[in-house]
């Protein structure tokens, strides 16, 4: 007889990623609202940071509508039942900010690298546990290493003392074998929890979450409407009611989720989250997905392709951070310096 | 005149680095022991090779040593965490130091911008990598016009980040930071770093965004960053600009400070490329060679001023 299967943590991203996809623009009143229904709705995490986390207001990244201590400190207000959380990139935010957002009622850091940088998030792990946090830690671009190195680096993690590492699928490139692989890798390798976080770049967003669940993920991310950067992420309504078909126990509610997707998210996409073509090329060639929007306004004040952008700077192999060179990359092929690749990206290695 | 007798503190990628440029230029500084904590690290075996002594206990053992008494100079190629342990040390001795770790126990020099700020200085500080690659363009656009808040992304390859770099990040943003505001001139810095690692290594990138007045003249802001880029390649050729700076009116782009206030003003953007010498590592290391270059230039100066008699003693 196998036990019964153990419930997964499932922490909302759509007042974080989703600050990507309107370019960090929620009102205090809009994000207010979100975070509310979603505390009814009984979601266990609830993260709120600029779209590249604490200290990401920015000329390269954008500039939140309001200010961090705002946000955090509005939402706290109104949570019952959710545990809040920000994220933080080492070399974009800093300790500092760390303390402040504690000091704000911050319970869960989520610690970002790139996926063969664990090295640079050890201060920040630790000053995270120091403080009294839970800490989870991303590994981000999980596509573009073998699973036998990711598994390398989240060791590296969990032996600084998180309490969770994700495979963070960045650019939504994972295939569902992949995912399963990478999971059940981490799965088998640490002690501590192993999380899921993706895009749905490649139309797999929903689909890689489940086989991450079963593959024994213990917290999986999504966002309503699929609110994130480049195709959005998992849609966490859609996960809901996937896992209440598949019988797995979540104390999540559906049918608030999907009034809350529905009649808060979705009115606020200026931009469609959607995998259209710009989107797709982002999983297609393994580009960072909050490159989108910063590449279609290239394209714009360049007068080039958006798509040539996004597989230029897949081709150049950008990690998450490089928006700076989305300019570089535009203005190469405004003249003629990068030649527009019309054949298949590199395969993700 | 003879030249100065240096220690260089810390047998990692920089002090190697800076330990190859010493030896070939065979000028007004002479690297008479290295000093490390591993004697096996290849640091300290170039050293060797190259008939430096080494040390691999640390500054501790160096100044038990007689040779201590004969040291001029001392560059800090260890950690913010050690330099701050080493700098009472040696300004005990007198001994004047170049600290090329982000722990800014003295004032901030940028040879291109205030390599005179270093005259009266025991202790001086090199910023950090991202800092010597941006702060001079912040200064060339602050000289033109003032710079409100200026921004940098500095990126690097993987492989050219060891342990030191890595275990201090955070003191990398902040040390930058100030850095662009103390030595550039920004009201305001950020500082921001990726690592990048991809194969083959990528080269060194830096860009810096600067903020000024609304109307700010283009050509002179262009032409200034180009004299200033041209002045930083005389002693790192591999400094340029990837492209022309882009300097455009933010007001179309309809963006807001947190706080509600509307960003006005002239938004510079340039984008830069730091090749590296091929010195101790390959030429993507762009990082290490701007900052080991930017250290003998800070070196050879104080040199210059020892042999004029004009060095006050530290």
């Amino acid at each position: 007889m196998t036990a019964p299967p153990k419930r997964v943590l499932l922490q909302d991203c759509t007042l974080r990623d989703g600050m990507h996809a309107i370019g960090h623009q929620y009102t205090l009143e809009q994000m207010v609202g979100i975070a509310a229904a979603l505390d009814r709705a009984r979601i266990d995490l609830i993260e709120v940071s600029h779209g590249d986390g604490l200290g990401g207001n920015s000329f390269v990244y954008g500039f939140s509508r309001e200010t961090e201590e705002a946000y955090l400190s509005a939402v706290r207000q109104v949570l019952t039942y959710s545990r809040l959380a920000a994220l933080l990139l080492p070399g974009i935010g800093t300790i500092e900010d760390m303390k402040r957002a504690r000091a704000l009622g911050v319970d869960t850091i989520r610690i970002a690298t790139h996926c063969t940088e664990a090295d640079v998030s050890k201060q920040h792990v630790q000053a995270g546990r120091d403080l009294g946090m839970d800490v989870a830690c991303f590994l981000m671009m999980a596509h573009s290493v073998p699973t036998q190195r990711l598994v390398e680096e989240a060791r590296k993690m969990a032996s600084y003392g998180a309490h969770c590492v994700y495979v963070t699928d960045s650019a939504g490139a994972l295939l569902m074998s992949e995912a399963r692989e990478r999971v059940d890798a981490l799965k088998q390798a640490l002690d501590c929890e192993v999380g899921f976080h993706n895009h749905n770049n490649l139309g797999l967003g929903v689909a890689n979450s489940l086989v991450a669940i079963e593959a024994g993920a213990d917290r999986v991310d999504g966002s309503l409407a699929g609110m994130g950067a480049g195709a959005g992420n998992c849609a966490l309504e859609v996960l809901v009611a996937v896992m209440q078909r598949r019988g797995l126990p979540t104390q999540a509610e559906l049918y608030p989720l999907i009034d809350a997707a529905d009649r808060l998210v979705r009115p606020l996409q200026r931009r469609p989250v959607q995998t259209d073509g710009n989107a797709l090329m982002l999983g297609f060639a393994g580009v960072y997905s909050s490159f989108l929007i910063h590449a279609e306004r290239a394209s714009v004040q360049f007068g080039v392709d958006a798509r040539d952008i996004l597989v230029e700077l897949g081709r150049r192999r950008m990690v998450g951070g490089q928006e700076d060179m989305i300019v570089d990359v535009a203005l190469d092929l405004a003249k003629g310096r990068a030649t527009p690749d019309k054949e298949s990206p590199d395969e993700p290695v | 005149m003879s030249p100065l007798r240096v220690a260089i503190l810390g047998s990692g990628h920089i002090g190697t680095d800076l330990l190859a440029k010493i030896h070939r230029r065979q000028g007004a500084l002479q690297v008479v022991a290295m000093v490390g904590i591993d004697p096996e690290s290849a640091g300290l075996s170039r050293a060797r090779s190259l008939g430096v002594r080494t040390f691999h206990q640390g500054l501790v053992q160096l100044l038990a040593d007689p040779l201590a008494a004969e040291l001029d100079l001392c560059f800090d190629a260890t950690s913010a965490k050690a330099h701050l342990h080493h700098a009472p040390l040696l300004a005990e001795r007198g001994v004047r130091v170049v600290d090329l770790t982000p722990a800014a126990v003295g004032p901030y020099v940028v040879p291109a911008v205030n390599l005179h700020a270093l005259r009266e200085a025991p202790n001086v500080n090199m910023v950090t990598c991202g800092g010597q690659a941006t702060v001079p363009i912040v200064h060339a656009v602050h000289r033109v016009s003032p710079v409100r808040y200026a921004e940098i992304v500095a990126t690097i390859a993987s492989r050219s980040a060891g342990p030191g770099t890595r275990a201090n990040i955070d003191e990398f943003t902040r040390t930058t930071a100030r850095g662009l505001e103390v030595v550039g001139g920004a009201r305001r810095g950020k500082a921001i770093i990726i690592l990048n690692p991809a194969e083959p290594p990528i080269t060194m990138r830096d860009t810096v965004y600067c903020l000024c007045e609304p109307g700010a003249d283009p050509q002179a802001i262009r032409a200034s960053i180009r004299r200033m880029v041209d002045e930083v390649a005389a002693f790192v050729p591999g400094y340029r600009l990837s492209q022309d700076p882009v300097v455009e009116d933010v007001a179309a782009r309809g963006l807001r400070e947190p706080s509600g206030e509307p960003i006005q003003g002239t938004l510079v953007t340039t984008l830069l490329s730091v090749e590296g010498a091929g010195d101790h590592l390959p030429s993507y290391a762009g990082n290490l060679d701007i900052m080991t270059s930017a250290a003998v230039a800070v070196g050879e100066r104080l040199a210059s001023f020892a042999s004029s008699g004009l060095e006050g003693a530290p």
